[in-house]
């Protein structure tokens, strides 16, 4: 079956693949979010408890579609995985280090005994929350604002004087913190943090039965929502009336004015999931906020989803290198030039096909768990609670 | 930094060893305690005996906080592929990728989706569906074992792919070979039967602990039989696969044989050092290299080369070569590596400059020499002999336990059998005793098998020299301390809260 795919076909099937995990990953965020709002939404011990455990049932799967999204990338493209973590390194051992401490917090915080004290992994939770969002948003908008690196396959073969046979060399010391200068990676990483607080109101709104919690979420959605808009807006505006990175026919790489505007000009499908997806974000935070809605997290996370998935297509097809090099312009990756061999992209879409298995029992676990809105008397009941 | 450092080098490596050696603390007691509580919840729904309930949610809690701090250690492991072997990731990304992301795809998501059943499912779902699910994690949390398994057991036997030299890079042209190499099958059934071991040895000393204290005493029974039997079949099957992996360490990785052995000069019917000293500094490498040593006469030979008078090299005959064995020697390696190395720079030349001929040529000289390509980066042929002292106890060790757990199993059993268990209050100290000892065992495996194939990352195709990251060595140096700090600590709690919990016991 996918054989019989064109190994470009098979690029686009794995980057679209990988623009699905980075879209349910901004989208899982809501957990990180809620991470930042225990001591804003929460104002006594019990109300914590219940917010921890309102989240702590659902991080192993915003943890597993980084893994996983870590390991599609390393398989699809590879070139990318041994660039940019090896390049940008501290930019990815942060946003590394914010993880390991959130898979802890969550099973460690109620235990007596546990050397740290309670607050402590609440401290941890909140710099999961904080760091984990805002380092990830402003890593991909790297994919549109490029970063400082070059590519030479033929440094493998350097044997003289001790030089380092390294294929992929990041060409400033900051090694990924350099991206932390740059206005529109900053807004898109505070744009995720701030989205991802949205998402974790609404979903709080949807599964918690504690109406002083509930009360609070409302003041805490416009205070978060404001600044989600300012700060995406901002990163879409410059995003839209940038020079972009294209490549053409010969896969040579070159600056195109409005690249990212004709991307979606030139991709209706992906222009119309992606304002679909802007309208439905908008939607579930409006019937939310104005209309006491408990289900906007619905309508604002398959916003999310869209407008993440959609961003990414715009961010790695038509022509547009999704890793640009602001370097060395013909170093920039490409789905075409950083993927894997026509073999193992075959051998891996054969893989993705348990995919919508993951997904259906996924869906049948979230709504067996979820069926009821958790209290503090069930937390009470439970032998095992965070 | 465009020149080599070594103190990179170094670092990384121990990076890479200090977050494998904390990450492989947690996992096998996760692989295998995980199976136990499913066989204690299947006798819970079988019988609806309220007692088995009590023992799976006990030992269930126990494995929740360990299985948390396996997740945190994992996830690094994972992407320091990426941020500290960049060049490993390209070189080899083709064929390593794959098992990796199937890893996350089909075993993480089965795991992580069921786990949370598992913990606050009692009451959300029937006991049926709650045992699937408490089936499904065991089952999810070995897969994840199976593919990176597969990873490594293809880092020691590189198979299933070829050379390309347009990309420069090594790419798969047989998943099957991958999956099914025969070192990757036996690595994954070894490796996970350590991990019930493991699993079966901390049930057994914990409950002996409530057996001492004469608290929770049914707990600890039931909980011993279920553990020993479980434990029992998976150490003789241990034992069995750990032969497989000397045969398969024998046939693609001598070098490792030889160190594992102390053994310099290569024999015919080489004889097993059952127990030996070595001698320090660089004696360990000379030809007299033991202060005393107690033999299994001719045991290597059959159990590396199941003939009683096969000949197995020594480090000497792997260095220097042996014309009459039919061993290259080491520098004749490095000579070709270094041919295969530059006729790749010449190929690479020549098709930029369309000059096909040279780039035919060259490509042969390539093929011709791949198979040492690795060898090329070295300087000398010493570089290739791996810590001796290091890979020769740490064997001995795990060998030795390994057996001592079959004992200290069998004698468990039949002990829980006769109901004898409280009046051998000293077979209960050792009971507790042994879980360190089941955690150094699992260990040492692991030094053997990673130490012990230096300086390959992948065996003779790519040393660890060529496969770090372009960064700076103080960069490391600062993420190993922070690794370092942070998983200590973690560890720490770690223990305080086990520690308490088991104090509590099942009814807090």
């Amino acid at each position: 079956m996918f054989e019989n795919l064109s190994i470009l076909a098979l690029q686009q099937y794995w980057w679209v693949i990988i623009s699905i995990l980075g879209a349910a990953l901004v989208f899982l965020f809501f957990v990180q979010g809620g991470q930042t709002l225990l001591y804003t939404l929460a104002k006594n011990e019990d109300e914590r408890t219940i917010l921890v455990n309102t989240f702590g049932r659902k991080w192993e799967y915003t943890f597993t579609t980084l893994v996983t999204f870590g390991g599609a990338f390393f398989a699809s493209f590879p070139l990318f995985y041994s660039t940019s973590f090896g390049g940008a390194f501290w930019v990815w051992i942060l946003i590394l280090f914010a993880f390991v401490l959130q898979a802890v917090s969550y099973e460690f915080r109620s235990k007596p005994n546990n050397f740290l004290g309670k607050k402590s992994f609440e401290v941890f939770l909140f710099i999961n929350g904080a760091l984990g969002t805002i380092l990830t948003g402003a890593a991909v908008s790297t994919f549109f604002t490029g970063s400082l690196f070059s590519v030479n396959q033929s440094n493998l073969t350097l044997l003289t004087g001790n030089q380092m046979p390294t294929i992929s060399r990041w060409e400033t010391p900051f090694h990924g913190l350099e991206a932390a200068l740059n206005v529109q990676n900053l807004c898109l990483g505070l744009a995720v943090f701030f989205l991802a607080r949205v998402l974790a109101i609404l979903y709080i709104q949807l599964n918690v039965d504690e109406e002083k919690i509930i009360q609070r979420t409302r003041k805490g959605l416009i205070t978060n929502a404001l600044p989600f808009l300012v700060f995406f807006l901002t990163f879409l505006t410059l995003l839209l009336l940038k020079d972009g990175f294209a490549y053409n026919a010969q896969k040579q790489v070159f600056m195109e004015p409005y690249k990212y505007l004709h991307n979606l000009l030139e991709m209706p499908l992906v222009l119309i999931l992606f304002l679909s997806g802007v309208v439905l974000v908008l939607l579930g935070i409006i019937r939310s906020y104005f209309l006491q809605s408990k289900s906007g997290i619905w309508a604002s996370g398959i916003g999310t989803f869209l407008t993440v998935f959609s961003l990414f297509l715009v961010a790695g097809f038509n022509h547009t290198s999704f890793y640009p090099s602001t370097f060395d312009l013909q170093s920039s990756l490409t789905i075409e030039n950083a993927s894997s061999s026509k073999y193992t992209l075959v051998a891996m879409s054969y893989v993705s096909l348990f995919v919508p298995v993951v997904l259906l029992y996924i869906i049948f676990v979230w709504r067996k768990m979820n069926a009821k809105k958790l209290t503090q008397a069930e937390i009470n009941q439970e032998s095992h609670a965070y | 930094m465009e020149f080599i450092d070594l103190s990179l080098i170094n670092w990384s490596r121990a990076q890479f060893a200090l977050t494998a050696m904390y990450h492989w603390l947690f996992v096998p007691l996760t692989l295998g305690i995980v199976f136990i509580i499913a066989i204690m919840e299947t006798i819970y729904v079988k019988t609806g005996n309220e007692e088995w309930k009590k023992i799976t949610k006990f030992w269930a809690k126990l494995f929740g906080i360990n299985f948390a701090i396996g997740v945190a250690t994992g996830i690094i492991l994972e992407f320091e592929f990426g941020t500290n072997w960049s060049n490993y990731s390209w070189f080899v990304g083709d064929i390593f990728g794959a098992p990796l992301a199937i890893e996350g795809i089909m075993a993480f998501f089965l795991e992580s989706t069921f786990v949370a059943v598992m913990f606050f499912g009692w009451n959300k779902v029937s006991k049926k569906t709650h045992l699937l699910a408490t089936w499904l994690t065991a089952v999810g949390a070995n897969l994840s074992a199976l593919w990176i398994l597969v990873a490594n057991g293809w880092m020691q036997s590189p198979v299933g792919m070829q050379f390309n030299p347009d990309t420069a890079r090594n790419e798969m042209i047989n998943f099957w070979e991958v999956l099914f190499s025969p070192i990757a099958v036996n690595k994954f059934l070894h490796t996970i039967t350590s991990g019930y071991v493991l699993a079966s040895i901390f049930v057994i000393g914990v409950s002996s602990w409530f057996l001492l204290k004469k608290r929770d005493v049914l707990l600890a029974k039931k909980s011993i039989i279920i553990a020993s039997i479980f434990g029992l079949g998976s150490s003789i099957f241990l034992a069995y696969t750990g032969d497989g992996s000397a045969y398969q360490v024998a046939q693609k990785q001598p070098m490792k044989l030889a160190a594992m052995e102390g053994l310099i000069e290569g024999r015919t019917g080489a004889g097993l050092v059952a127990i030996g000293l070595l001698k320090g500094g660089n004696d360990a490498k000379s030809r007299d290299n033991f202060v005393f040593k107690i033999e299994l006469p001719k045991m290597l030979s059959i159990l590396g080369y199941r003939k009683a008078d096969a000949f197995v090299p020594g480090v000497e005959d792997l260095t220097k070569g042996n014309q009459e064995h039919g061993i290259m020697p080491a520098q004749e390696k490095i000579d070709r590596g270094r041919l295969a190395i530059n006729a790749l720079a010449e190929y690479r030349k020549a098709k930029q400059n369309n000059n096909k001929a040279l780039a035919d040529s060259s490509l042969a000289v390539l093929n011709q020499n791949f198979k040492y390509f690795g060898y090329g980066y070295l300087n000398d042929i010493d570089s290739i002999i791996p810590n001796i002292p290091m890979t020769f106890y740490s064997f001995r060790i795990m060998v030795g336990l390994g057996f001592y757990f079959i004992a200290f199993l069998l004698v468990f059993l039949f002990s829980a059998l006769q109901d004898k268990l409280e009046r051998r209050r000293i077979l209960l100290k050792l009971g507790i005793i042994s879980i360190p000892l089941a955690y150094i065992a699992s260990q040492s495996g692991w030094i053997v098998a990673e130490l012990g194939r230096q300086p390959w990352v992948i065996q003779d195709l790519l040393p660890t020299m060529a496969a770090v990251s372009h960064i700076d060595s103080s960069s490391v140096m600062i993420t190993f301390v922070l690794f370092a700090i942070v998983f200590t600590t973690l560890l720490i709690a770690e223990l305080k809260i086990m520690f308490r919990q088991i104090k509590n016991g099942p009814s807090h």
